[in-house]
């Protein structure tokens, strides 16, 4: 047995983590630094895989803007033994990273000068937060920034800081809704889609993203389809089991396409008629 | 590189110095089948199978293989380079490697596969009697002009014997003793075996060409067969295990007895148990069998063939055996497909 001195697509590095804190009941939030000391080279839509030595790998999305170096931040639920197993890693201790993996969103090339409606359902704040750093950090580069937050319940808002932050800058929309309210709530109830026409969209000049639940985006793309947004203006990051990332196991396949390396940022246009992938 | 010609005798003497130069896998029988295991005796050698249990595809990617090792300090990649001779592989399978080779190879190259090939040594036996459910014929899968070292045909009065590599040529060096050249007419008997074999390994037959099926595969997403055929499907997975050309695998991590330290390793998957598409929180993208069962056969004849060129069924008919409930003949589902255009 030998490495033959061939890189090995399947080898993760060291990371440490900096920081892990509680975000929800079910959500702590990562900040992460490779043992390197290199930053991860990611951009926004990009995931990498986490390894806790022993327990497994898991697919997670990558929450911060490559505009912020040194160290990169994701958030994670609590869902299956590797998540669960991450969640009490203390700060301090390393795990295992391989990537980053997969299409981003096209934040330097169509994006530019372009409107940006983010579209984010639950947990999809988390990918979509790293494009919206990528915007506010070059925000001469975007026309409109308009961001449609929306979550089950109050309780389950991630990044409640950086909303605030975001609601108080006058060259950010953002319109929050939930699905079920509690008392101190005052915002918005209703589905995300009950946004969407409380907003302008100028179709033309406008680019969206979306990430949220698989459930989410039918509803949402027949509601943007409304104001007649073109297909080819509609970028999607879509959820599957990336297990090796690089385009082998099959487990991420949406038809004939690999979530992994063909997405998981997909134009909507170029799946609308992939049968599997909505 | 002639092409010689050996008899029974000499083929054996051959192999039995092999077995003492090097670690050879070839065909043996095990109960009333055949199987690719270590061979021990050259006697025990059955060039005569009709198909191996398992592909030799075993080989490349095992049932289990160790990916790496860990400990708190580092992580540290295990790739086997340990040398092998694989002996008397059918054409079908040759061609099933051979897309194997372009699929772990395709876009990030993957060093546990591509260092087993690269220390592998394949020599090729042209079929000599066709099993039960072979239809390779139809598909242009009944011979193997490239993806081996050596090709040996059964002709009367022994075997042919056509070194195509310096690693074939490697294994020739052990020959017992100088081996005649074949002549002219060797050379035709054995085109005619060729010919014979592409007509004998039918055993069931495609109405159209492969490139046909991959067509009709457009307009047969919704067609009511899927729903159909998959009704009787256990979702046991037999198809995908025996199939040359299934490579979907899961990771997983042992621990040693120190929590600390341990392996990581990948398994056969398949397309077809129940959870292969299923993320964190239960939601299943493939929920239903008749959607497992559609992929399986559009990832055979469209989503590999789009991405390699090459039709990725090769005819080897083990899933028909395997499927104890008879729906995994994919000649019966492409004709069908064919049939409703």
């Amino acid at each position: 047995m030998c490495n033959n001195g061939k890189k090995d697509i399947y080898l993760p590095e060291f990371a440490t983590v900096l920081k892990n804190e509680s975000m929800t009941e079910t959500e702590n939030y990562f900040e992460l630094k490779l043992s390197s000391g290199k930053d991860l080279g990611h951009m926004p839509g990009q995931f990498a895989e986490i390894s806790i030595p022993g327990i497994g790998e898991a697919p997670i999305s990558i929450s911060s803007s490559p505009t912020k170096n040194g160290s990169f931040e994701m958030v994670v639920r609590k869902a299956g033994n590797v998540t669960n197993a991450l969640h009490s890693v203390e700060a301090g201790k390393k795990i295992g990273i391989r990537g980053p993996f997969g299409t981003t969103f096209p934040v330097d090339t169509v994006m530019k000068e372009k409107d940006i409606l983010f579209i984010c359902g639950g947990i999809g704040l988390v990918p979509l937060r790293s494009a919206i750093n990528y915007c506010l950090d070059n925000r001469s580069d975007y026309g409109n920034v308009t961001i449609l937050s929306g979550t089950k319940t109050p309780a389950e808002r991630l990044f409640t800081d950086e909303l605030v932050q975001w609601q108080n800058r006058e060259d950010v929309t953002l319109l929050e809704t939930v699905d079920y309210a509690d008392d101190a709530w005052k915002g918005n109830v209703g589905v995300i889609t009950t946004l969407i026409p409380k907003i302008n969209i100028d179709p033309a000049q406008t680019i969206t993203l979306i990430c949220g639940p698989p459930i989410m985006y039918k509803f949402v793309l027949l509601e943007l389809m409304k104001h007649s947004i073109d297909h080819g203006k509609v970028y999607v990051s879509l959820e599957r089991h990336m297990k090796c990332g690089v385009g082998k196991c099959g487990h991420c396949q949406i038809n004939g396409l690999y979530a992994c390396q063909d997405g998981p940022v997909f134009k909507y246009a170029d799946i609308a008629q992939v049968k599997e992938a909505i | 590189m002639s092409v010689l010609k050996i008899k029974q005798e000499t083929l054996t003497a051959w192999v039995s110095e092999l077995i003492k130069k090097t670690c050879l896998y070839a065909v043996q029988a095990k109960a009333d089948k055949f199987d690719f295991e270590l061979l021990e005796d050259a006697h025990a050698l059955r060039l005569d199978y009709d198909v191996s249990n398992i592909p030799p595809k075993k080989y490349f990617q095992p049932p289990v293989e160790e990916l790496l090792r860990f400990n708190e300090q580092e992580f540290k990649t295990t790739v086997d380079d340990s040398p092998f001779v694989l002996f008397g592989v059918h054409p079908y399978d040759v061609n099933a490697i051979s897309q194997m080779d372009k699929l772990f190879a395709l876009g990030n190259k993957d060093v546990h596969y591509l260092t087993r090939r690269q220390n592998s040594t394949i020599v090729a036996c042209d079929v000599e009697n066709a099993s039960q459910n072979v239809f390779s014929g139809c598909l242009g899968f009944a011979t193997a002009d490239e993806g081996f070292d050596i090709l040996l045909t059964k002709i009367n009065g022994g075997y042919l014997v056509d070194s195509r590599t310096e690693k074939g040529q490697a294994l020739l060096k052990h020959l017992p003793a100088a081996a005649e050249k074949a002549t002219a007419a060797d050379l035709e008997e054995r085109e005619t075996v060729w010919q014979n074999n592409i007509k004998l390994l039918q055993k069931h037959k495609l109405k159209a060409r492969p490139e046909a099926v991959t067509a009709a595969l457009d307009k047969a997403y919704n067609n009511p067969l899927w729903e159909e055929r998959a009704a009787r499907c256990f979702s046991c997975g037999s198809c995908n295990l025996v199939c040359p050309t299934c490579y979907c695998f899961d990771v997983q991590d042992d621990v040693n007895w120190d929590l600390k330290s341990g392996l990581r390793y990948r398994c056969w998957d398949g397309c077809m148990l129940q959870d292969f598409a299923t993320v964190a929180g239960d939601h299943n993208f493939r929920k239903n069998k008749a959607d497992r069962y559609r992929h399986r056969y559009y990832r055979k004849g469209k989503y590999v063939p789009e991405k390699i060129g090459v039709f990725s069924c090769v005819g080897c008919g083990r899933c028909i055996s395997a499927c104890v409930t008879h729906i995994a003949n994919p000649v019966e589902v492409f004709n069908k497909i064919m049939e409703d255009v």
